[in-house]
């Protein structure tokens, strides 16, 4: 039921709100909006030499799903490069059920969503602007 | 005499179930309606006793099918005030606007000009822009007023002689505003435009009278009006259907194929083509027999009670606010509601908890939308079945969301 879909954990990781803001001079954006819902997430970075990331902002329009994924990721990302990504990637898809295994925190906090299928992309979407603006 | 809502309540077997432990709060009849037992029955029966193809046989389930979809028919019409041969059989809403934005639309030159307004659903947006693609004609918009009606006081500067059509929503399906149908025709007339009007909102809420309206396409969907889905309605005046070549082709639209020439079936038949969905037409005719039999004086003011009940709700929760008009007169019971620092499809799912259905985002009506600068609403649309119960539900979860969720 969804009263568990808004347990403390992903209200608190929305509520944080790591990360969010605009960074003032990033080496990479890239925004994603969700046609089905409306929602839509912008994120900046600043990469170092390496590809590694040295800093992150989000700026999020939707629910709370998708702050609360923009949060965890942020609080993950900095010193990561694409690959790094990708397995938070993993991470998260585990979280929502649609991989194997157990995920780690912060995203096993969403293990709840994977009882709402229609409410999954609004966990991915942040991962998914992040992956546009590495590649 | 107040209105029997347990009476109605009692057709509707999906309002009495239990589904996880909660019982059925349905206000998302926007989106699409309950259907009651005379409308199951109908379709039942026919696919019980007189399943068979129409138009096409001779033998006695194909006369009896051929019976049912046209009384099916005549039902339509006598729900709208018109004759059943002006009723046209379609898909849906959707189809019914697209089949107008075809066939009409090649009556239609580049240069030609459409009005629409800026609440419009995209199903009343998208097919002119298709037919702008197709033809060269200009779509023009009437603004939306800061309550959520379309502006009609900035009708007469966007009328030109090149006019040809202004279509409409007849209510809402994001503020619940009312059109004043009437001024519209008037305003039309001076300059020669047709008017269309998509009733998909207010088919739900009783018998029409399209000759008093005066206009001269009305649309609506079955789903939406307590019908299957799958079938909608296309009315248009007779000299306009005569007028407007075929949209699909195939059986049944013809006079005489060959393949030199084919000829044209006159309406309806020319705007059926090929096998139409018999069971749910039958079933959207027993809906209009169904809506016919009931009082509708009490039961809009039965609705809007429960209106004002949610929006006296609403206000004592803090941070919420309503995009649409506030007061009651001209508007019909869909209310849609922001609540603040918390986002519509948050509420909506917090509200499914509660055992409450309704409808969070932008409702097909992104123009709209961004008049507000709102990534959507939370849509609350009523139907006379809906009680007490059900804005007390949606209440105290709206309230728990406000709590809980920022
Ligand atoms: C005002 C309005 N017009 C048109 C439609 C389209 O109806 P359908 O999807 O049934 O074709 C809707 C449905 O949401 C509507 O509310």
């Amino acid at each position: 039921m969804s009263d568990e879909l808004y347990q403390e954990k992903i209200v608190a990781l929305a509520k944080a709100k790591t990360g969010a803001g605009k960074l003032a001079a990033p080496t990479r954006s890239a925004r994603r909006d969700n046609p089905l819902c409306g929602d839509r997430v912008v994120i900046d970075v600043t990469l170092d030499g390496q590809g590694r990331i040295t800093g992150i902002g989000h700026q999020v329009r939707g629910c709370l799903l998708c702050q609360a994924s923009a949060s965890a990721l942020a609080s993950l990302a900095v010193g990561k490069d694409a690959a790094g990504i990708a397995d938070i990637r993993h991470d998260a898809e585990r979280a929502i059920g649609r991989e194997q295994g157990a995920a780690a925190e912060p995203y096993a906090a969403f293990a709840p969503v994977a009882a709402h299928k229609s409410r999954q992309e609004c966990v991915l979407l942040p991962l998914e602007a992040l992956k546009d603006a590495l590649a | 005499m107040s209105f029997d809502v347990a009476g109605v309540r009692r057709q509707f077997p999906i309002l009495s179930e239990i589904i996880d432990g909660k019982p059925v709060h349905y206000l998302d009849n926007g989106a699409s309606a309950q259907t009651p037992l005379a409308v199951i029955d109908a379709v039942r029966k026919y696919e019980t006793t007189s399943r068979a193809n129409v138009l096409r046989g001779v033998h006695r389930l194909a006369e009896r099918a051929t019976e049912a979809y046209e009384n099916a028919r005549a039902e339509v019409a006598a729900f709208l005030g018109v004759k059943p041969m002006e009723i046209v059989f379609t898909g849906g809403c959707t189809a019914a606007i697209n089949l107008v934005a075809y066939s009409y639309g090649q009556l239609l030159k580049a240069g030609d000009r459409i009005l629409l307004s800026e609440l419009e659903h995209h199903s009343n947006i998208v097919p002119w822009q298709l037919l702008r693609q197709r033809s060269g004609i200009e779509i023009d918009m009437i603004p939306v007023t800061t309550d959520g009606r379309i502006d009609l006081g900035k009708l007469p500067g966007l009328l030109t002689p090149r006019t040809k059509l202004i279509s409409l929503a007849h209510i809402s399906n994001v503020t619940g505003a009312l059109l004043d149908v009437k001024a519209v025709v008037a305003a039309a007339k001076g300059v020669g435009a047709k008017v269309m009007i998509d009733g998909a909102q207010r088919a739900p809420h009783g018998p029409l009278d399209l000759p008093e309206l005066g206009v001269d396409f009305y649309v609506f969907a079955g789903h939406k009006a307590y019908g299957p889905n799958g079938i909608g309605v296309l009315w248009a005046k007779p000299e306009l259907l005569d007028a407007m070549p075929p949209f699909h082709g195939g059986g049944s639209m013809i006079g005489r194929v060959t393949f030199a020439e084919t000829t044209w079936a006159p309406a309806p038949r020319r705007f059926e083509a090929g096998t139409p969905p018999i069971g749910p037409a039958i079933g959207l005719g027993a809906a209009c027999a169904w809506m016919r039999g009931l009082d509708w004086t009490a039961a809009h003011d039965h609705e809007m009670g429960l209106v004002q009940r949610l929006m006296d709700g609403l206000q004592k929760i803090d941070g919420t606010q309503i995009l649409g008009p506030a007061s009651l007169q001209n508007r019909y019971p869909v209310v849609s509601f922001m609540l603040d620092g918390v986002h519509p499809h948050d509420v909506a799912q917090t509200l499914d908890s509660f055992g409450v259905a309704v409808r969070a985002g932008h409702h097909c009506a992104q123009p709209l939308m961004d008049r507000f600068d709102l990534d959507g609403t939370t849509r609350v649309s009523m139907a006379p079945y809906n009680d007490t119960s059900d804005i007390d539900a949606l209440l105290a979860g709206v309230a728990h969301a406000a709590k809980t969720l920022r």
